[in-house]
């Protein structure tokens, strides 16, 4: 067994007097997939946040790479190697799509000149945003914004990724196509860590599912056994996965 | 800063699909209109600094005006049309840089335009330590932080003796100088400052740190999570800021030979800087260029109208912002760009 790449242990977040994430400890090996679902508002996206740097958590440490980052900030952890995409796009919107992905490549991947330039084209390639480089971000439509997201995480060159719902707002003749690319992330060696509501489109990747409800780890393993836990399918996939019906939500 | 072990990151660039390994991505920076309007810029610039040789010394005087307006509203402008910061305490340094020359030149004794640039320093370093202090607030509380940081600055500075306390204090140190090329220096002086700090602006956002504050402007969350060291760059505009409102400061005392704390730390250069810029384009380094001129103009043409100049002012920035809404250089809809900092991807070869 080698040595996690990400840990995070006891991990607690509370926003005033409500507890979003208690006692949540995980860990990801090196090139590892690793998907998370739960039911809405379960604190999967918050996770993510204590995760890359942009909340600090109340108690519980975050390490990546053998080293505790639980106090380094977002742009530290980018440049160690954790990207990110939101669940609701965060794009540079004055900008271009390239020059969006300039700016990951060029201060996330740490690249210069030609070196930024062409990684950010070879993400957006990966993307399918390359045709729309001098579309400025602000006037994309949804779906190219989230497009958009995973560009960017890919443009820092990460060795950990994390995808906050990619897949909701595509159409089903869509979603094999980004299940593709994410399995080829995961075979260049890249960890990913994956939310998303669209299970099936999940569990074609992961090899380890962790099911979150009401900020506490409810099942973690085997994407299938943890789908068959009665417990997971209690509390949330029993309205999604009985009835075979994608959730594909939009915040 | 950790860095990720090129072993790795080759791994992670392989996670690109083949098609990416056929050519590259060929990148350009500026067009035809940046050539066209550099020239016109560099035969302007060439006319005005030939100017004392035919002009009076009262014109050369109201130039110093406008040359210290576009300073401000380029300031103003790298504030927050490209760091995202909206202050309303730019008067501190304009007020410091006016002082610090009084008191380098005349207390001192130094040469005043060695002091000019000195002064200017001071107050980048000035602002480089409340910057800790003004960073703890954000959005309307840095704002209102601002403008108190600049309250505390006077405060301080009429507490001080040397240079007049309350009621001010003259610029003697030019006194060995015949007026008229005194004058003319002093212009030369502002026409230079202007000029420079204009290709340092248009320079510092051609660089990658012009491109990690235009992310922080439009999203400073996703910056910092693509990497972007947010914090580290708003300071240093912050700090570039205050050198760029402390040389106007300074030339503004340069050209009036007085110094008088109601007026040189007057919250009225603050709303100044925001109609230049709101006028001319925020976001552009053409707008605050054009904003300079156009109050500039306002002011001469206007000057009879005592205070009913300000309600045309206010008339004129409300109409500019409902029919115009990007300023005069946003009708350009950015076809023009004679500051080209973006980044126009063409076909691969
Ligand atoms: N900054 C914040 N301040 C206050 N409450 C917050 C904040 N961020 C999230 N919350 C709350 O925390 C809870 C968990 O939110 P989170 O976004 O992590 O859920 P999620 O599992 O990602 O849900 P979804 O599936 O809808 O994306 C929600 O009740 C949300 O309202
Ligand atoms: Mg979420």
């Amino acid at each position: 067994m080698t040595a996690p790449l990400l840990e995070v242990a006891g991990v607690g977040k509370r926003f005033g007097r409500l507890t979003v994430l208690d006692d949540v400890s995980f860990s990801i090996a090196p090139g590892e997939a690793f998907g998370i679902v739960g039911p809405n508002g379960a604190g999967k996206s918050t996770l993510l946040n204590v995760v890359n740097g942009v909340l600090r958590p109340d108690g519980g440490t975050v390490r990546f790479d053998g080293a505790d980052v639980t106090r380094a900030d977002a742009a530290a952890r980018c440049r160690a190697g954790i990207g990110r995409s939101y669940q609701i796009p965060r794009p540079f919107g004055g900008m271009t799509v390239f020059e969006n992905a300039l700016v990951a490549a060029s201060f996330g991947g740490g690249h210069t000149g030609r070196a930024a330039a062409e990684a950010a084209h070879r993400a957006l390639e990966t993307a399918g945003l390359a045709d729309a480089a001098n579309t400025p971000a602000g006037s994309l439509r949804l779906l190219d914004r989230k497009r958009l997201e995973l560009a960017r995480a890919l443009a820092t060159d990460p060795r950990l990724v994390l995808l906050d719902e990619i897949a909701g707002g595509l159409t089903e003749a869509e979603v094999p196509a980004l299940v593709e690319t994410v399995r080829d992330l995961v075979r260049a060696g890249v960890a990913v860590v994956w939310i998303e509501h669209v299970v099936h489109a999940l569990v074609a990747v992961v090899t380890r599912l962790m099911c979150l409800t009401y900020g506490r780890v409810l099942a973690v393993g085997d994407p299938h056994a943890v789908l068959a836990d009665p417990q997971v399918v209690e509390v949330y996939l029993g309205s999604t996965i009985a009835g075979d019906d994608p959730v594909v939500e939009e915040t | 800063m950790t860095r990720v072990e090129p072993a790795a990151r080759g791994a992670g660039q392989d996670a690109v699909p083949p098609s990416a390994g056929s050519g590259g991505v060929r990148v350009r920076r500026s067009g035809p209109a940046a050539w066209i309007g550099g020239g016109v810029l560099v035969v302007a610039v060439a006319v005005l600094a030939y100017l004392p040789y035919v002009s009076s010394r009262g014109t050369q005087i109201d130039l110093v005006g406008l040359f210290s307006l576009i300073v401000l509203g380029t300031m103003w402008n790298l504030l927050a049309g490209y760091g995202g910061m909206v202050s309303i305490g730019q008067q501190a340094w304009i007020g410091l840089g006016g002082y610090g020359l009084v008191y380098l030149a005349g207390t001192l004794g130094l040469d005043p335009f060695v002091s000019i640039p000195l002064a200017a320093l001071a107050c980048g370093l000035v602002a480089w330590a409340t910057s800790y202090l003004a960073f703890r607030l954000s959005g309307g509380y840095f704002a209102i932080g601002t403008w108190v940081i600049a309250e505390v600055v006077r405060l301080l500075v009429i507490q001080v003796d040397e240079v007049g306390a309350g009621s001010g204090a003259s610029l003697t140190a030019f006194s060995g100088i015949d007026p008229q090329y005194r004058i003319a220096y002093v212009y030369w002086v502002a026409l230079g400052v202007a000029v420079v700090v204009v290709l340092a602006v248009y320079l510092l956002m051609r660089s990658r740190i012009g491109l990690a504050l235009t992310a922080i402007r439009d999203e400073p969350t996703a910056a910092g999570s693509s990497g972007v060291p947010v914090t580290r760059a708003k300071r240093l505009v912050f700090v570039l800021a205050a050198v760029g409102c402390g040389l106007a400061g300074a030339v503004i005392v340069a050209n009036t030979l007085r110094v008088q704390p109601g007026s040189i730390f007057s919250v009225d250069y603050s709303a100044t800087m925001i109609f230049i810029v709101v006028i001319g384009g925020l976001g552009t380094i053409e707008g605050p260029i054009i904003g300079a001129v156009v109050y500039y103009l306002l002011q001469d043409g206007l000057a009879d109208l005592g205070n009913w100049y300000l309600v045309v002012v206010g008339v004129i920035a409300i109409a500019v912002t409902l029919l115009a809404p990007k300023g005069l250089w946003g009708l350009t809809r950015g076809r023009l760009s004679v500051f080209p900092t973006g980044y126009r991807v063409g076909r691969g070869t």
